[in-house]
């Protein structure tokens, strides 16, 4: 079987503008929602309770609602988790009164006051998990998280550069970053949640889908150094696809991995899950077709790889004598 | 000439089977068991108590499947969760008769279910994560500002000593801030105080400050004394940490510094949160203080107007006593604490023994001060309550204390257990907190193995289709690699969390794209008409540089992770890099080792079986 019967090199680079307008698009539209909805952080970014509980039948969520609205709390939220049994409580940090200490103590109690307030109203919940995070950690994870992607672009371009050249690892990581913030563009339109897992996964496909351009720079370079009577956008129509099935096939594999944790892997996994997923559709689209046609843009030539004949001293003149 | 050497063989064939062999243990399970461990520190629980353990399982009718010896310990290994159950209410009938005064922790544990020869070369599985196993984890910020106020007030009640020891005359120390200020009416006199200090106290520097009239001497603390601080409030609330978990009965508590202020607390199994908080929580210190006696100033205070230099304080009887600010003494000098009852009248008491340091300056404040109240006070929280204000009858030296009076034998109990739990050096918060239920735990872990197992299966299906023997390889190759994983996680025993189940599945799905690599790449050089022989070979190469390439840009943004996650993250990004090393070896090593001993060998190779081939060429010539 051989999915991908291509007899000539597709013309990629003749739709290049195309691509990156596409790309330019989406792009803008991931920024414009990012800017006007923002991200919906959880609970280890923002600071908060989260306290999740299980009940024996479906419960019944304008109760829990009544009991922690009775209970005295604001700005909760409550949403089933999982199954109709589950309920995940949101409550936000209260904010930091002049005895922060007491302020604290309160906050990393609000588990069993939770519960408490729900046995009156809505009585059998059995407490699953409490998660309570204080705000200097929320700040310092958002900073970390920053940081962590801050390292990656560089080490990731430092590393292209070395091993290719400027053009590349510039071209690479453009348009591999431009993929993350599509990544975030999805996730601040549909308002899912942003927690710390999905961060991960952000990060794993940045590495990840940079590999498909090293994949086709790879072959750029080799074809390069073989086939001299070709143009450059020949050469990356002939590089994208004589890897594109490779390209399909690797991620599709990994795709269907991302897919049975988005079915399998319960409600913990499933935005970590979907974020992979996102990612790996969009870095097949943009470290080929966004990241290629930069490359030509910034103007990469068969000089830079084939290592011009020594230059001729000077002092030797053309019959060899010495002066 | 595809073929290995014999020693490359091997190679592969060792790594497998002590993959295969660390991995295992992960595939028993984990039975209940019993865990006995001592809650003194001079009371050892060793092979000694084996005998009196095994008659007490006996008499309650409960067969155990093994006891173990461990330092830390005795653990007993039973059939089910009735038998533990029944275990542990037998033992600790039997070897605690007077709760109250317990000589043994007995704790619910979990332990591997494998074989003993495997626990024996040290094959154990995996540690599980609390997120699958249920239990409570805290993240405490110890306070180092206030450590190091501490610090500096006890260093204040030093100087007076010193300098009346010396005969120095001082008009006044006081701290501000973090520093120390000691005024002086003369310079001679400040002269005098400086050559002093310096000689006697080495962590601080001195300055001298002289502002409208008033000679100054201003103390700080150097840096490396500041450093030695710190590192001293983590150890020792580290420390009391330990015990007080220790009176708690956890199984395997994790107790660990994070970055340079913070603790981790993990205890798995807890399902009580309320009462490990309550125990953790308790960040409780000690202090001695004199009370204030001057006639009158306990009637000034209780109309509002409180004497400079004393704070108000309610007794337990109820009564209000007035307490000065100057702290005599604190926890940190406190060696023991032992609850006992008074040789003369038989009152319930508590024996208090201080470290040599501390009995000098009690023999002093008691022998100067006789007649007079001393106030014990335990500070929660910022807020102070008296424990006890005994009268002091005489100098008190060699440094036991015993306070008595109006204390039951409970409460003789608590204080001596509060006390000897140990005083924190400095004041701590819980800043993040994380419960899990055991079976959102058991549902975590089936989860992940379904997610992880389906995604394989289906990996594996696709790849046998399309590549045919070359996928059946490439699958084999993939398993080893979750083998390796495995067995590498579990020899490292790093801690297993559902992120980290998620980073294997990962890893597997992006471990298969160097496979795909070398099989398109084989397939690449076949179709422009190489022998299969010579494709096997030029594929490998060829792809080896890419596959290389690829893992690095991965490997960079999993190093990235390991450097900035913390908590959950962490685990999912060790998992990822080493899934990263192990992935090279096995898709590549491994792999090729199969391919050389499936086709290597045959001379006239004319076909292999990688799927079809298919050539354009050949098509359009038709």
């Amino acid at each position: 079987m051989e999915l991908f019967r291509i007899k000539k090199d597709i013309p990629f680079m003749r739709h290049a503008l195309v691509f990156n307008i596409i790309s330019v698009i989406t792009f803008a539209l991931a920024v414009f929602f990012l800017a006007t909805r923002g991200l919906h952080l959880s609970v280890e970014f923002t600071g908060g309770t989260l306290v999740e509980v299980n009940y024996e039948e479906a419960a019944d969520l304008e109760k829990v609602r009544g009991a922690l609205s009775l209970a005295g709390y604001s700005d909760f939220a409550v949403q089933n988790f999982g199954s109709s049994r589950d309920v995940l409580i949101r409550l936000p940090l209260k904010s930091i009164s002049a005895d922060e200490a007491a302020g604290e103590q309160g906050m990393v109690r609000q588990g069993e006051q939770v519960l408490a307030a729900l046995e009156t109203e809505a009585p059998g919940a059995h407490l699953r998990r409490v998660e309570f995070v204080g705000p200097q950690v929320g700040k310092e994870l958002a900073e970390n998280g920053a940081l962590a992607l801050l390292l990656v672009i560089v080490g990731i371009m430092v590393y292209l550069a070395l091993r290719f050249e400027w053009r590349f690892s510039v071209s690479a990581i453009i348009a591999n970053l431009h993929d993350v913030i599509i990544i975030l563009g999805f996730f601040a339109f549909f308002q899912w949640e942003f927690s710390l897992s999905v961060l991960a996964a952000v990060l794993a496909v940045l590495g990840y889908s940079v590999n498909e351009s090293v994949v086709v720079f790879d072959r750029v370079r080799e074809t390069f150094k073989k086939a001299r009577s070709l143009s450059t956008p020949q050469i990356l129509d002939y590089a994208i696809t004589s890897t594109i099935s490779r390209t399909v096939i690797t991620h599709g594999s990994t795709q269907i991995m991302v897919l049975s944790m988005l079915l399998f892997g319960g409600e913990t996994l499933y935005f970590f899950s979907l974020a992979l997923t996102i990612g790996i559709c969009f870095g097949i689209y943009s470290s080929v077709l966004v990241a290629s046609p930069l490359v030509m843009w910034l103007g990469v030539s068969r000089e830079q790889f084939v290592k011009p004949p020594k230059a001729k001293d000077p002092n030797v003149t053309e019959d060899g004598a010495c002066v | 000439m595809n073929r290995y050497p014999l020693w490359k063989y091997i190679t592969v064939a060792v790594a497998l089977l002590i993959g295969f062999i660390y991995a295992l243990p992960n595939f028993f399970g984990e039975a209940p068991a019993v865990q006995v461990s001592s809650n003194r520190a001079t009371l050892k629980v060793d092979a000694g108590i084996l005998p009196r353990i095994e008659d007490i399982l006996q008499q309650a009718q409960v067969a155990a499947d093994g006891i173990f010896v461990e330092p830390n310990g005795i653990k007993i290994r039973l059939k089910d969760g009735d038998a533990q159950l029944k275990a542990k209410d037998a033992l600790e009938k039997a070897l605690n008769p007077d709760p109250a005064n317990a000589d043994y922790v007995i704790a619910l544990n979990l332990l591997t279910a494998s074989p003993k020869w495997l626990t024996h070369i040290g094959a154990l599985p995996m540690y599980l994560g609390l997120d699958l196993r249920g239990g409570v984890h805290f993240l405490l910020q110890v306070d180092m500002p206030g450590a190091q106020a501490k610090r500096l007030d006890s260093i204040s009640a030093d100087l007076r000593t010193l300098l009346r020891d010396k005969n120095v005359r001082h008009a006044g120390i006081d701290r501000e801030g973090d520093r120390i200020v000691i005024n002086f009416r003369d310079a001679g006199t400040r002269d005098k105080a400086r050559a002093a200090i310096a000689a006697d106290m080495a962590d601080l520097s001195l300055v001298e400050q002289d502002d409208a009239g008033s000679l100054r001497l201003v103390a700080t603390l150097k840096p490396e004394a500041l450093v030695k601080l710190r590192e001293y409030a983590i150890k020792q609330n580290i420390n009391t940490l330990y015990n007080r978990i220790n009176e708690l009965g956890v199984a395997e508590p994790v107790i660990a510094q994070q970055g340079a202020d913070r603790i981790v607390v993990q205890l798995p199994g807890v399902q009580d949160t309320a009462k490990a908080k309550d125990i953790l929580g308790r960040t409780a210190t000690l202090e001695i203080r004199m009370v204030d006696d001057t006639p009158g100033a306990l009637e000034r205070a209780l109309a509002g107007q409180v004497p400079f230099g004393t704070e108000l304080y309610t007794e337990r009887g109820g009564a209000p006593l007035l307490v000065k600010k100057q702290v005599v003494l604190t926890g940190e000098r406190l060696t023991d604490a032992q609850a006992g009852f008074d040789s003369q009248t038989n009152e319930p008491a508590v024996h208090l023994t201080l470290d040599s340091s501390g009995a000098r300056i009690f023999r002093d404040v008691t022998r100067e001060n006789v007649g007079k109240r001393m106030a014990i006070l335990l500070i929660e929280k910022g807020r102070g309550e008296v424990v006890t204000a005994p009268v002091i009858r005489s100098e008190i030296s060699g440094g036991r204390v015993q306070i008595s009076g109006r204390m039951t034998t409970q409460e003789a109990n608590d204080t001596a257990l509060l006390l000897r739990a140990g005083s924190l050096a400095a004041p701590m918060n819980i800043i993040e907190e994380r419960t899990i239920g055991p079976s959102l735990g058991a549902e975590n872990i089936k989860k992940g193995f379904d997610s992880t197992l389906w995604g394989f299966v289906a990996i594996a299906v696709f790849m046998i289709i399309y590549y045919q023997v070359f996928g059946v390889i490439s699958v084999v190759a993939l398993a080893s690699n979750l083998l390796f994983l495995v067995a590498l996680l579990s020899m490292l025993q790093a801690t297993l969390t559902l992120p980290g189940i998620a980073a294997i599945a990962l890893a597997l799905g992006m471990a298969i794209d160097a496979n795909v690599l070398i099989n398109e790449r084989v397939r690449e050089e076949l179709r422009n008409g190489l022998p299969p022989q010579t494709a096997i070979t030029t594929g490998y190469e060829r792809a080896f540089g890419t596959i290389l390439d690829s893992n690095i840009t991965t490997l960079i943004a999993g190093l990235a992770l390991l450097i900035f996650g913390s908590g959950p993250v962490r685990g999912f990004a060790v998992v990822h890099c080493l899934g990263i090393l192990t992935s090279i070896f096995s898709a590549v090593v491994v792999s090729r080792a199969l391919v050389n001993l499936i086709y290597g060998r045959q001379k006239k190779l004319t076909k292999v079986a990688i799927g079809q081939v298919w050539k354009p060429d050949a098509d359009t010539a038709k």
